[in-house]
């Protein structure tokens, strides 16, 4: 009961001092803003190694060697084979797999008959950059060795860009642009809110009251889980009226990624705090980890077609996950049940960051 | 454990890094009084009274405040102390009001008697007309008005003031001072840590402190008149020139100019210490009146602190 007041008292001061602090009160709607006109128009990439899936329903020499081939253009990296055009469809919403190639059945007549595509890419069409890249492999040659070079009728390899038909970068963009805009303000506020107490002296006053370290700290970072709600909510909104960035999946699903996200960005920004002593320093180091999420995170460059150290740093950073699961939600109408290793590890982060962040925040100056 | 002292400090050490800012402190607070804490700036009285209340770990020896050892679990202390930091550390941001709501809330204070609670505070700490201005912008003496009223409302049975006046107008000290004397009458012991001669003269009992070490301990009185030094105030027409003369004496163990007067201090063992000043500045040809005086307070601490740097040398 008094643990109920005391916390109630601390969420109510923050909310009562946040309302007074106009320049952050600012940043929570002027930075998503900036950031998704900025974003929303630009940037552009070009890749290799997109993780591809092959259903080769044909089975012969010649679409084997169509398989060597492809696999020596070192442009896609063949992870899984499945029987079906449906099974690479399933990996394709699920994230895994850029690319399915499709081989059907009657692959050796077609490539002979030249009237028909002799097989099919299926393209996560959400990142334009990707489909850039399916869009090169059309060039491929596909010929039986013997068979005398002939004049083309059809094209034999034909694109099918999934989720994006339009090809438009900001349907890529927007999801991800929520989760550098949520992780820059989550972190940068929690991290400065207390850092900032510290500065004035209100810790010590604090510390020195019964308030628990528990209570200190859940009750100064409840108010900004709303905070992030809220942004959540203005980057989708203006994301479907600027730019008709779709919403496929269910919101509620996404909002369930929000708020693990949420977590273990507010975690983060409480980890910062007991490592930093002015708000100076909390806010250089907030820059330090939000550069890495911006450039490793699969938000600017496809991460498929990043370097191999660079994919280890971005697993590591929420972001990356976070992005895979709005895009996965939002684009490909994927079920939150079917992203889980993403979600799990959003759970893991923000409790091994509150941990160690509670282990290191005591009642204590020394 | 003893239920007169409301603290007993024994050996209290801290060391940080190669600064030893505390060093064996012994202590021992009567229940109801106002205790002195003495010292120049750095002298170990903050870092001591954050011992005491668990903010900080001692190195070595140990504290029982209220019945409560420390370190242990202060947390269990936290309701019973006030503590009102060197620094005003109330929330600019709010207003008079919302800074003793948001105490009450945090140390539970009766839902319903808060209200009363407040405005008995805001009466009692003259901040009636201040209640909803933000705390950040009112003058020193209220925010330290203000300060004081957060520590008690709660009232707690002991109050810790660190430099609690070292930002005040003397009016705004005396008042302060009042203040204190009605919580010390209602039963609440009073540490207050303070480098003013004459606020250290209102205390019932008094610690001197230098470098980290307690250099005398007492009532104010017993302390002035175990200084071991004869003091005797000069007046001359120029000064200057007579503290000239006399510093070169041996014998003088401080000389300290007061406007036109010097006050110089002489340890007992001279029987005669007006003649030994007469004859100094005689030597140089300085004239000069010279009188015996009762030691205040600051000649305690220019005793004091003048043996503990010889010791320490």
């Amino acid at each position: 009961m008094k643990a109920l007041s005391r916390l109630n008292a601390i969420i109510k001061k923050e909310v009562l001092q946040l309302s007074r602090d106009r320049l952050t009160f600012g940043m929570v709607f002027g930075l998503p803003l900036i950031q998704i006109l900025l974003f929303g128009y630009a940037i552009n990439t070009d890749v290799r190694n997109l993780k591809t899936a092959i259903a080769n329903q044909a089975g012969t020499h010649l679409s084997q060697q169509f398989v060597a081939e492809l696999r020596a253009s070192q442009v896609v990296d063949i992870i899984a084979t499945t029987a079906t055009p449906a099974g690479l469809e399933e990996l394709l919403r699920r994230g895994k797999i850029s690319i399915g190639v499709v081989i059907p059945d009657d692959f050796d007549r077609r490539v002979a008959d030249n009237r028909r595509a002799a097989v099919h890419l299926l393209v996560d069409g959400s990142d334009p950059t990707i489909l850039g890249v399916a869009n090169q492999l059309r060039s491929m040659p596909i010929a039986f060795d013997s068979a005398p070079p002939r004049e083309q009728r059809q094209e034999l390899i034909e694109v099918r860009p999934y989720y994006n038909p339009e090809r438009r970068t900001p349907v890529n963009i927007v999801p991800g642009l929520m989760g550098i805009i949520l992780m820059m303000t989550m972190m940068l506020f929690t991290a400065v809110a207390i850092v900032r107490e510290r500065e004035r002296g209100n810790l010590e006053l604090l510390i020195n009251t019964p308030l628990s370290s528990a209570e200190l700290m859940i009750g100064k970072v409840t108010p900004y889980v709303a905070i992030g709600l809220l942004q959540l909510a203005i980057i989708l909104g203006f994301g479907q009226l600027l730019f008709d960035v779709p919403l496929r999946g269910s919101v509620i699903d996404l909002y369930i990624a929000g708020t693990a996200f949420i977590g273990a960005n507010l975690a983060l920004g409480l980890l910062i705090s007991t490592a930093t002593h002015t708000q100076f320093q909390a806010m250089q180091l907030t820059v330090f980890i939000l550069m890495p999420s911006i450039l490793l995170s699969g938000f600017m460059f496809p991460f498929d077609g990043m370097p191999i150290v660079a994919q280890y740093i971005g697993e590591v950073l929420p972001t990356t996950h976070f992005i895979r699961l709005t895009r996965g939600i939002m684009l490909r109408e994927a079920s939150i049940t079917e992203l889980m290793p993403d979600f799990y590890y959003l759970i893991g982060f923000t409790v091994v960051a509150m941990a160690i962040a509670a282990k290191r925040f005591t009642k204590r100056l020394d | 454990m003893s239920a007169e002292f409301a603290i007993e400090a024994r050996g209290l050490t801290k060391q940080f890094g190669k600064l030893r800012a505390v060093s064996a402190l012994d202590l021992k607070v009567p229940k109801g009084q106002i205790y002195g804490f003495l010292g120049p700036n750095g002298s170990g009285k903050s870092t001591t009274i954050r011992m005491l209340c668990g903010l900080l770990t001692p190195t070595e020896g140990s504290a029982v405040v209220l019945g409560t050892k420390i370190p242990g679990n202060s947390q269990k202390l936290k309701p019973r102390i006030g503590y009102m930091t060197q620094k005003f550390s109330l929330f600019g941001d709010m207003s008079v009001q919302e800074n003793l709501r948001f105490i009450a809330e945090i140390y539970s204070y009766p839902r319903k008697d808060r209200a009363q609670r407040i405005d008995e505070l805001l009466s009692k700490y003259d901040l009636l007309a201040q209640r909803r201005q933000l705390a950040g912008t009112m003058s020193g003496g209220q925010k330290q008005r203000l300060a004081l009223a957060c520590s008690v409302l709660h009232r707690p049975e002991l109050l810790l003031l660190d430099e609690p006046t070292s930002a005040v107008d003397p009016q705004s000290r005396r008042d302060f001072w009042a203040n204190l004397f009605r919580l010390a009458e209602s039963g609440t012991t009073i540490m207050v840590s303070t480098h003013y001669m004459d606020e250290a003269e209102r205390c019932h009992r008094l610690a001197i402190l230098d470098r980290g070490v307690k250099v005398a301990d007492g009532t104010p009185q017993a302390l002035q008149q175990q200084t071991g030094m004869h003091i005797v105030e000069v007046m001359a027409e120029n000064p200057y020139a007579a503290q000239a003369a006399l510093a070169g004496s041996s014998e003088i163990a401080s000389v300290t100019q007061l406007g036109v007067r010097l006050r110089v201090l002489i340890p007992v063992r001279h029987d005669d210490p007006l003649r030994l000043v007469e004859d100094a500045l005689k030597a140089s040809g300085v004239s000069a009146t010279t009188a015996l005086a009762t030691p205040s307070l600051e000649d305690v601490f220019v005793a004091v602190t003048m043996e503990s740097e010889e010791s320490g040398q």
